[in-house]
């Protein structure tokens, strides 16, 4: 268990140590303006090459090639050429491309005392420290969420009325995708983004992360996917929602090209977050930071980073799929030139069944690392948490064609497919065993943090159980397709993951900030949030149960009642997201109430340290000494001695190097 | 039924006192036999989406044992946290932490036995609904396995979806096409869903069918109507612009009736069938001889391969 607590950049290429750093203004250094004007380049160069193509070469060599859709080539270079330009000019390849001709790399970019850093300019650039990430995902996904939320409210406003009468049939459809597509690609990161990179290497007791610039690179990839989806509005959208089945996708216009690449690229951008964690969690240990002491949310952040990394190259593939389709005239999708529609069904199934178990593991975590602190005592069945989410993780991979019980896929394996369904609700069940175990004669404190916790509870317990109507073939054949699932899916994503987030946010602000949230508007927040969450998407099982297909414009009359509860419900929890919005910039950029201790009392690794955390973290690499929940447990040693004595972590790590050499 | 007692919530002893488990148990059973006798006689025959056919009521009446199995589960977390919540709560002025309890092996084995035996019994209901109940309405694709094994002659129905309309056609009354959807009480249904241009998803609501249609894939459902009735029929998959307005409406009537309406709609319509492609499974518009090589000649066979060049109709 090597911990590398040098920065690795003080060594330059070719033995050259720098001779301090070149002193630039700042408009000359790598930040996002110069990503911005890398990607608007990058985005002409692909696009006029992507016309030479079609227009000149191909058109005359292949012309099958010239039938292709309207002009996919310079769109989709476009996008390519702009996200490598993105990259080139916020710096990803600097260090490389200096090492590559020999010159020193400055040291600027990297050292935490250097005054580049300090200040807000840092939050702008490729910056390696993971607490600076952590923080730029934070503020990317409350933009990204509340983005797609304004979508949402769009989509309520049309299903006012029963008849199409406020967008274009079309103008919908677009809202419908973008809404879709936006929520479940950029809020895979809605918590291992921001808490996952801030605080797992504070749990766990690391002064840094595995690999920093990977980490970096997750981050500054979602803000291209971001603008890359949203751009898809200005070349028409897309009319396939989030699922893009094909041939819908292939025979669309140009602006499924930006689903495609959004989504993609979106997947590598996880592929490498969830790559970053696991080896974080696996090789930065402190000594004495077992797996049986690392906190449940490092393990719900394990677990994740390993669907992220196993489930999402198969929808970079899918996507990919879908563009040389487009593109290059391959017919993976076509069923009359040798494709199938259900290879993409089934890809992006194989994908999007673990993906909302990546939204929902982080859920898991956040709420039973939050739950002892507020109960004060002991995390119940530590093992049996930790078994749930491996439980979830594993079980995750065999129910994709649960999605596809109508779709005519081989009907023999429906009785599988809804074993392996139901099965899942076993794992998930121990959370809430582990919760149940947790409260019992416990001192709970009603913090704005446990009561988003404690919501979580109420909304997944209703979205698990429609889940288990979802998993029987013969119930999901009315259900499929309809405001069921919907709702369903809602009450797990917004209801588990989102209310997670906000108890992230409540509860480690503070750390990761120094700043504590108006808890006067946090409990408003909260109310306002439950409130109105429940009272949206309650009616929408009855709705779908009803008979109204999801994203539709035009519904039965008689539905009318309760789509319109449903709608102003929408508007209001949007005006309690507004709460929240204006909540976070008050007390962080406003009021600025410093909170610098450990508000919660909490036993958790990272709450040892001061708020914000220093540099570096740690002074020393702690020694773990105890669990992270012995609450009330008589004789518990402190969670970690900040300060070991000299050599205890060197023998530590030679003892840890002989027993590897000896075994 | 015992009297209805409330839980008493009143605050907790501080010392030893009251026995919990008891005074959430007994609430818990209360509203647990309550909400199942509701659920079964007052709610379930009223249930989604109705008896109007075999397999409407096998939903129904699967929904409904769901719902009765169900019902004791939330019930008893949120009569758990109702009473965790009120008689647990941190007291002012009491700063110390709670009793470290770190797990309970039996409670956990209790917990984990419980719900493998509820999840078993559910994928064994599951599994028996399906397989009994000619698959319950949902698509089975082109071989189906869970076949009505009844009647060797059930009514053949063909669903041709496309954007963003369904055509229905009838190949043992001379193959004619409708788009209106008349359908006999009494008899097995056999419906064929295919799609000519991109995914859709034939849901009679009233008759809980649901079946995707696919380009090229004849997916197969079966169901029997009990009722006479007007049916629903929504398009269940995001098809592109005018989804949301893919729907139309049939009629379930006697065998008489039917017959008639058929015979008199096939004699209408002689004329147009003449010209239609024969029956097939899929229904693929290029087989259309003169369609075709006018396809053909016009280069438009490249792309998607189908009967609209793909940016014909545009689509966003």
């Amino acid at each position: 268990m090597a911990i590398e607590t040098q920065p690795e950049q003080t060594h330059g290429a070719g033995g050259a140590q720098p001779a301090g750093p070149r002193r630039r203004p700042w408009w000359m250094r790598p930040a996002i303006h110069t990503a911005i004007i890398g990607a608007v380049i990058g985005y002409l160069l692909g696009h006029l090459l992507g016309n030479f193509l079609e227009s000149n070469n191909v058109a005359t060599e292949y012309p099958n090639l010239a039938l292709s859709d309207s002009s996919d080539w310079p769109i989709v270079l476009g996008y390519g050429f702009a996200i490598v330009g993105w990259m080139i000019g916020l710096g990803v390849f600097s260090d490389l491309f200096r090492q590559m001709i020999g010159r020193p790399v400055p040291v600027e970019a990297h050292s935490e005392t250097e005054d580049v850093n300090v200040g807000v300019a840092k939050y702008f650039r490729f910056t390696l420290d993971h607490k600076v990430v952590g923080i730029q995902y934070l503020v990317g996904m409350v933009i990204y969420f509340c983005t797609a939320g304004l979508f949402a409210m769009a989509i309520r406003a049309e299903l006012l009325s029963p008849t199409y009468h406020l967008f274009s049939s079309s103008a919908y459809v677009e809202i419908v995708g973008e809404h879709g597509t936006m929520m479940m690609m950029l809020m895979t990161s809605v918590i291992l983004g921001p808490f996952g990179n801030y605080l797992v290497p504070l749990m766990i007791g690391s002064k840094r992360v595995a690999f920093p610039r990977i980490e970096a690179l997750s981050f500054w990839l979602t803000p291209m996917a971001f603008l890359i989806l949203l751009s898809g509005l200005m070349l028409g959208g897309f009319p396939f929602g989030w699922t893009g089945y094909a041939p819908l996708s292939i025979e669309s216009t140009v602006g499924a090209d930006s689903y495609a690449m959004a989504f993609g690229l979106m997947g590598i951008s996880i592929i490498l977050a969830g790559f970053n964690i696991i080896v974080t969690v696996i090789c930065y240990r402190a000594p004495g930071m077992r797996w049986s002491r690392i906190p449940i949310f490092v393990w719900s952040m394990v677990a994740t980073s390993f669907l992220m990394v196993l489930a999402a190259p198969v929808l970079v593939g899918g996507m990919y799929m879908m563009i040389t389709d487009r593109t290059a005239q391959t017919a993976f999708f076509i069923d009359t030139l040798g494709g199938s529609s259900y290879l993409y069904q089934n890809l992006f199934w194989f994908f999007g069944h673990p993906e909302v178990y990546i939204l929902a593991l982080p859920g898991f975590g956040i709420v039973l690392e939050i739950l002892p602190v507020f109960c004060r005592k002991p995390l119940f069945g530590y093992k049996v948490a930790a078994a749930g989410m491996i439980g979830v993780t594993l079980l995750s991979f065999f129910v994709w064609q649960h999605h596809l019980f109508d779709s005519g896929i081989n009907p023999d394996m429906r009785p599988v497919f809804m074993l392996t369904t139901e099965l899942i609700s076993i794992p998930t069940g121990f959370i809430f065993l582990v919760a149940v175990g947790t409260v019992w004669k416990a001192k709970i404190r009603f913090t704005v943090p446990m009561l988003f916790a404690l919501a979580f509870f109420f909304n997944f317990l209703i979205g698990g159980i429609s889940g288990v109507f979802l998993s029987d073939v013969p119930a999901d054949t009315t259900e499929h397709g309809s405001f069921f699932v919907m709702a369903h899916f809602h009450y797990t994503i917004m209801g588990g993951l989102i209310f997670a987030f906000m108890a992230g946010c409540y509860y480690w602000l503070p750390k990761m900030m120094g700043i504590r949230l108006n808890q006067t508007l946090g409990k408003w927040h909260f109310w306002t949030m439950f409130i109105f969450f429940n009272s949206t998407f309650l009616p929408l099982f009855a709705v779908g149960m009803a008979g109204q297909p999801r994203r539709v414009f035009e519904y039965a009359r008689n539905l009318e009642t309760l789509n319109d509860w449903v709608s102003i419900s929408a508007f209001c929890l949007g005006g309690s997201i507004l709460i929240f919005v204006i909540n976070f910039v008050w007390s962080t950029v406003i009021a600025r109430v410093p909170e610098v201790g450990n508000p919660w009392r909490s036993r958790g690794l990272e709450w040892q340290v001061s708020s914000p955390p220093p540099p570096g973290n740690f002074a020393h690499v702690p020694v773990v000494l105890s669990g992270p929940y012995e609450y009330g447990t008589p004789g518990a040693p402190p969670v970690a001695d900040l300060n070991p004595p000299t050599g205890v972590v060197s023998a530590a790590y030679a003892g840890a190097d002989t027993a590897r050499a000896e075994a | 039924m015992a009297a209805e007692s409330p839980a008493p919530a009143q605050p907790a002893g501080p010392s030893g006192g009251p026995n919990h488990g008891i005074r959430i148990f007994i609430p818990w059973l209360i509203l647990s036999v309550v909400a199942d006798v509701l659920i079964w006689a007052v709610w379930g025959p009223h249930l989604p989406p109705g008896d109007m056919s075999t397999s409407a009521s096998n939903q129904q009446f699967a929904i409904k044992v769901m719902a009765v199995m169900a019902a004791p589960v939330m019930l008893f977390v949120l009569v758990y946290f109702a009473y965790a919540l009120t008689v647990w709560r941190h007291r002012e002025g009491d700063d110390e932490d709670g009793p470290p309890i770190h797990g309970n092996t039996r409670v956990s084995a209790t917990w984990i036995t419980l719900s493998s035996v509820i999840v078993l019994a559910l994928f064994v209901f599951g599994t028996v609904e399906l397989v009994t109940a000619q698959g319950s309405g949902s698509g089975q694709g082109a071989s189906p396995v869970f076949d009505t094994g009844v009647s060797s002659h059930p009514l053949q129905v063909q669903v041709i979806a496309q954007q963003w309309k369904f055509t229905y056609r009838y190949p043992q009354y001379g193959g004619f096409e409708t788009t209106h959807l008349v359908l006999p009480v009494g008899e097995w249904v056999e419906f064929h869903v295919t799609s000519i241009d991109v995914i859709h998803s034939f849901w009679a609501y009233q008759l809980g069918v649901k079946a995707d249609a696919n380009p090229g894939v004849d997916n197969v459902a079966y169901t029997k109507i009990n009722n006479a009735g007007t049916i629903t029929v929504r398009c269940a998959e995001l098809c592109g612009l005018w989804h949301g307005a893919m729907f139309d409406y049939g009629q379930a009537v006697s065998v008489s009736a039917f017959d008639a309406w058929a015979r008199g709609t096939e004699t209408q319509l002689a004329s147009v069938t003449k010209i239609l492609p024969p029956y097939a499974l899929t229904y693929d518009p290029t087989v259309v001889a003169q369609m075709s090589k006018a396809m053909v000649a016009a280069g438009l066979t490249g792309g998607a391969g189908l009967y609209y060049p793909p940016n014909d109709p545009a689509q966003p």
